[in-house]
């Protein structure tokens, strides 16, 4: 008797506990008023902006495309997303290769695998300016790490950073040195999810190595790459710290990405409204680029 | 049989023995810019001004790391990031908190909507808000203060997520022998659920920490006072006129210097930062 009450009172309590009540939104509310106030208004804001001619405190008069046209009409703007496109195809194939192939390499859990996994991923805490600082010093002509090398063969460095061909690369051989860790964290991480029967049946069968590697191993962490790739994508399409602080985007605007001429554009030359529409450019290019990736390996997921 | 499993073996030793051989490589390439700008923080000014290569070789010297403690704005900038990532994080664990359990166990109009727009929020770039938020900021005149260099953080989604994620993982039988004994709302959110979600929290609390510690384009931005620095903007500051000024040794000491705290943070808590850093990727 006492049990069937207490139990219909409970569900009575359940059922009342699921009702809606706006009180329950109180704790939502703190959250959703900074997510309010300095996201979405802002995404709106900066739309808005972009279609203005505006300076830091206001927006003056309405320009319609105004902006885009200028943007799309300066040849340093674009020549800053040709710069973009090619420090992404020259970092993130590479972070993905190099990160797989040390998670192929340390999965394991010898001594000497835990502490290089370790050592990859340590440059990943430094900030950019401290990276920045490392790398500098290392390609700098004469003083520089390389130039010692250099020395060593009796060879002079050249000046990377100052060299138009090189500096580009100079800055994507900083930036693999300091975001290798994460591709390489995300694969191990797939590596471990795969049963380890599978290789028992592999070795059973006496599969050879390579054999393992390419019809058990990589199409077990097939959807990992593509998360790798798109983080990467993502990521690196941001460029801005390595290149501002290791070359200010010369010499000749080679190394200037998308996002230092946005904040050139709104921070310095304070040509807010330029400045925003560029960011709406690089905000719709992000979405293109982790799209189109996404739905390529969602097409070649079904063909297989 | 047996001659061909032998030679199978070998072949594995020696393709063990080149993926070792180029993994060791690599890791000295990891490795030797720190050893170098390590040793170079370690050596006279003079010394390195005369011969480069004199930092192959002792004598090595402290001097550089005792003069911090007496010129430059390193300590004043170290004292600002802690500000606002402590600040930060403390923030971003309190909101994410609630509204996580707000949106896993309490039922509103509007809810499911209001967590999808939340996750919308998840795909937004910071440049895409950037320009935005500076002038919203100018108006409420915010920069160059620790609050304005801290909100923005406050509406990152990663965080409700994550604990949203987290509450949903609990048991419900949970928070309801807790509603059957007339506990408040807010007292089952604080006294039951929240001691449980201890390792979400820590996760979350790292990765915000880390992020804040080590951003750079809102605080350059945002702090342009000296005095307001962060870490990360005051070194950036100090190397445009670099090598000319203070001397290379000085300098490799200040960003030794300021690199090390957060290099120990990682050498003790480095399970943990992995884990909060791949999880957060993965989302």
């Amino acid at each position: 008797m006492t049990n069937r009450s207490d139990a219909s009172a409970r569900r009575r309590k359940a059922a009342g506990a699921d009702a809606p009540d706006w009180r329950n939104a109180l704790f939502v509310a703190p959250y959703l008023f900074f997510f309010a106030t300095l996201l979405v208004f802002p995404l709106f804001w900066g739309i808005w902006l972009s279609f203005h001619k505006a300076d830091i405190f206001t927006s003056g008069p309405f320009v319609g495309l105004g902006n885009y046209i200028r943007l799309f009409n300066d040849a340093v703007f674009l020549r800053s997303v040709g710069n973009t496109f090619y420090f992404v195809f020259l970092t993130v194939p590479a972070l993905a290769l190099l990160g797989l192939f040390l998670a192929l390499s340390l999965n394991s859990n010898s001594r000497l695998a835990t502490i290089l996994r370790g050592l990859f991923f340590s440059s990943s805490v430094l900030s950019v300016t401290i990276v920045t600082l490392i790398w500098r010093f290392v390609f700098i002509p004469q003083y520089g790490l390389l130039a010692a090398i250099y020395k060593l063969f009796d060879a002079e460095a050249p000046s990377f950073l100052t060299d138009p061909s090189l500096a580009m690369i100079a800055i994507a051989i900083t930036t693999i040195w300091w975001c290798i860790g994460l591709p390489m964290m995300l694969f191990l991480a797939a590596l471990q999810q795969i049963p380890a029967d599978i290789y028992e049946a592999a070795a059973l069968d006496n599969a050879s190595r390579w054999r393992t590697l390419t019809s058990i191993t990589l199409p077990s962490i097939r959807r990992t790459f593509v998360l790798v790739v798109i983080i990467q994508i993502v990521m690196q399409f941001q460029l801005f710290g390595q290149a501002w602080l290791m070359t200010r985007g010369g010499p000749n605007n080679v190394t200037r990405p998308i996002v230092l001429h946005i904040y050139d554009l709104a921070f310095r030359r304070w040509d807010v409204g330029l400045g925003a529409a560029a960011s709406e450019v690089l905000f719709a290019l992000i979405l293109a680029a982790a799209m189109i990736q996404y739905l390529m390996s969602r097409s070649a997921g079904e063909r297989s | 049989m047996s001659g061909r499993a032998n030679s199978r073996s070998a072949r594995r030793g020696i393709g063990d023995h080149l993926i070792l051989a180029l993994v060791l490589a690599l890791s000295i390439a990891m490795i030797a810019p720190a050893l170098w700008v390590i040793g170079l923080s370690l050596k006279d000014n003079h010394e390195l001004m005369a011969n480069p290569n004199s930092v192959f070789h002792p004598p090595y010297v402290i001097d550089n790391y005792v003069n911090i403690l007496y010129g430059g704005g390193v300590i004043r900038w170290i004292l600002n990031s802690l500000i606002v990532s402590v600040g930060l994080t403390f923030g971003t664990l309190l909101l994410s908190s609630l509204a996580g359990y707000g949106f896993a166990r309490l039922n509103f109009r509007g809810r499911d909507i209001l967590f999808i727009v939340v996750l919308f929020g998840l795909a937004v770039p910071e440049q895409a808000v950037i320009v935005a938020r500076h002038q919203i900021f100018s108006l409420l005149k915010f920069h160059n203060t620790y609050h304005g260099i801290i909100l923005p953080g406050l509406s990152n989604a990663f965080g409700v997520f994550l604990m949203t994620q987290y509450f949903r993982a609990i048991p419900k039988e949970l928070d309801e022998a807790a509603l059957i004994d007339n506990a408040s709302r807010f007292k089952i959110f604080w006294k039951v659920l929240l001691p449980l979600t201890l390792p979400a929290q820590a996760t979350l609390g790292i990765f915000t920490f880390l992020l804040s510690w080590n951003d750079y384009f809102w605080p350059l931005i945002s702090a342009t006072e000296k005095s307001m620095y962060t870490l990360t903007v005051g070194m950036a500051s100090m190397q445009v006129n670099f090598a000319q000024s203070e001397g290379v040794g000085f300098l490799m000491a200040q960003a030794v210097f300021a690199g090390a705290p957060i290099f120990i943070v990682y050498l003790f808590f480095q399970k943990y930062i992995v884990t909060a850093v791949s999880g957060a990727a993965m989302k």
